[in-house]
């Protein structure tokens, strides 16, 4: 009877820490497939959400009247839940990646939007009217002119879109497509284990953090003029 | 498309509103819990920020935790609390969202005390002010856009949030997605969806309404405001600091 009860108690206290190596090393496949499906979701999120930004954004600067209701818009959509928006999405294209791909679109595209346009109405007028009249046409005015003086707030939107997208496709485990968010949500299930929730967490603030540094580097690369002021 | 029809035949009974555990209770269960979650990071975040803010300290420190509390999942922080000692449940949402509502007040509250002219703050020492009647009668009125900015940036993400607690045993409308999920009912998966969707558009616009009755001064709605937006940076002033991005 009194080791009956002593195996109960052992089980209820079974050890559950917060942080297992083992874990780690026992899953690393695991861990590798769900930390690929997650880059995968986020850099063709971003940049499919860039290659439809930049269009949109030149074009509500050139149509002023556009650019009114294209952050109207804009705000809507930001507004509208993660979940809600899976869920929306989930009857066209099911229980498959391309259903959280379309709503991570959606989000970053909302947000270089409105970095875009920011970056694209800071280049000063006159620097845009003096290359004009030395014989620039648009395609060289958007290269040579526009797109060097609004990198920085293009780095910016790009920066912020990454990281917060790498955040986000932790709820695609709705339709079973979230990346790291599948050990989070699978440890919830499996009995509130807490090594794999706290795995999962961890990679996500890394992956996040990893993806800022790359595109900060970028950054510095990409924009050699800002560096040799400060220095 | 189906789904969409059998969640307006769904939305459309009474029936699935009021009887037990239906809408309006998980309703009030998510109003609830984001409402206390949202002060609970108002009383924390204000007078932190009104401090750090008047000071102009601790600024590394606030775009430190502006940029981490970004890279941190939302679904992480609810299954984080969900299974700690507190247990799953309305209690553990409610501490987790209150966590995730205290940076943007937090981070504009300070943006908004910092920006605050100091020859004003001088001249209003100067008329005899007491130091607490400069923070409530100068710095307050001079900082509240920014400090509602925050505030309804807040609640819109914790209502939007609320919604994913169902995923970790919590309440809320979101439990009716989940619902729909597991019994392969897509009218309940859409029907769900369309009611947080709405809720949190719903505060969204509250907000922006009660941000324009309590800031003093001329009185201009945020589209207003935008609708000028390019004439205004035409003029050389500066953007404020934007909802979706602090700091």
């Amino acid at each position: 009877m009194l080791s009956a009860a002593a195996q109960v108690l052992a089980a209820d206290e079974a050890p559950n820490p917060w942080f297992d190596i083992s874990y780690v090393t026992d899953n690393w496949d695991t861990i590798l497939r769900y930390l690929g499906e997650h880059v995968r979701l986020t850099v063709a999120a971003v940049a499919l959400g860039a290659l439809l930004a930049l269009p949109l954004a030149l074009l509500a600067r050139r149509l002023r009247f556009l650019a009114g209701p294209v952050l109207t818009l804009s705000t809507v959509i930001y507004a509208i839940p993660s979940l809600a928006m899976f869920a929306f999405i989930f009857p066209f294209t099911g229980l498959s990646s391309a259903t959280v791909l379309i709503g991570l679109v959606a989000y970053s595209l909302v947000i270089l939007v409105r970095n875009f346009l920011a970056g694209l109405n800071g280049v000063p007028a006159d620097v845009r009217e003096a290359a004009r009249g030395m014989g620039y046409g648009p395609v060289r005015l958007f290269w040579q002119i526009d797109l060097p003086l609004a990198l920085p707030a293009f780095m910016a939107g790009l920066r912020i879109a990454t990281v917060s997208t790498v955040a986000l496709t932790t709820v695609g485990v709705l339709v079973g497509h979230g990346g790291l968010g599948q050990l989070i949500f699978g440890g919830f299930n499996a009995n509130f284990y807490r090594a794999e929730i706290v795995t999962g967490t961890i990679g996500c603030v890394l992956l996040a953090l990893v993806a800022d540094v790359v595109l900060a580097g970028v950054e510095r690369v990409v924009t050699p003029w800002s560096r040799a002021v400060r220095s | 498309m189906n789904g969409f029809r059998d969640a307006l035949v769904y939305l459309n009974d009474p029936l699935n509103w009021t009887r037990p555990d239906g809408i309006l209770d998980l309703l009030a269960v998510h109003l609830a819990v984001s409402a206390v979650a949202v002060l609970s990071a108002i009383v924390i975040a204000l007078p932190v920020g009104i401090a750090l803010g008047t000071k102009g300290r601790g600024s590394g420190t606030i775009v430190v935790i502006s940029n981490v509390s970004r890279a941190v999942p939302t679904l992480a922080l609810l299954t984080l609390f969900a299974v700690s000692a507190i247990g799953f449940g309305n209690r553990a949402t409610t501490i987790a969202l209150t966590v995730f509502a205290i940076p943007p007040i937090l981070t504009n509250t300070f943006v908004g005390f910092r920006g605050v002219d100091a020859d004003v703050r001088e001249a209003a020492r100067g008329m005899g002010m007491s130091r607490g009647a400069v923070i409530a009668r100068v710095d307050l009125p001079l900082a509240l856009p920014l400090v509602m900015t925050g505030i309804r940036t807040a609640a819109v993400q914790v209502v939007a949030t609320a919604g994913l607690a169902a995923l970790v045993g919590g309440g809320g409308l979101g439990r009716l997605v989940t619902l729909g999920f597991g019994q392969q009912d897509y009218g309940l998966i859409i029907a769900g969806a369309i009611l947080i969707a709405v809720l949190a558009l719903l505060t969204e616009a509250s907000l922006v309404l009660l941000t324009w009755a309590v800031t003093p001064g001329p009185r201009r709605l945020p589209w207003t405001a935008r609708r000028a937006g390019p004439r205004v940076e035409t003029a050389g002033v500066p953007e404020s600091t934007s909802a979706g991005v602090p700091l």
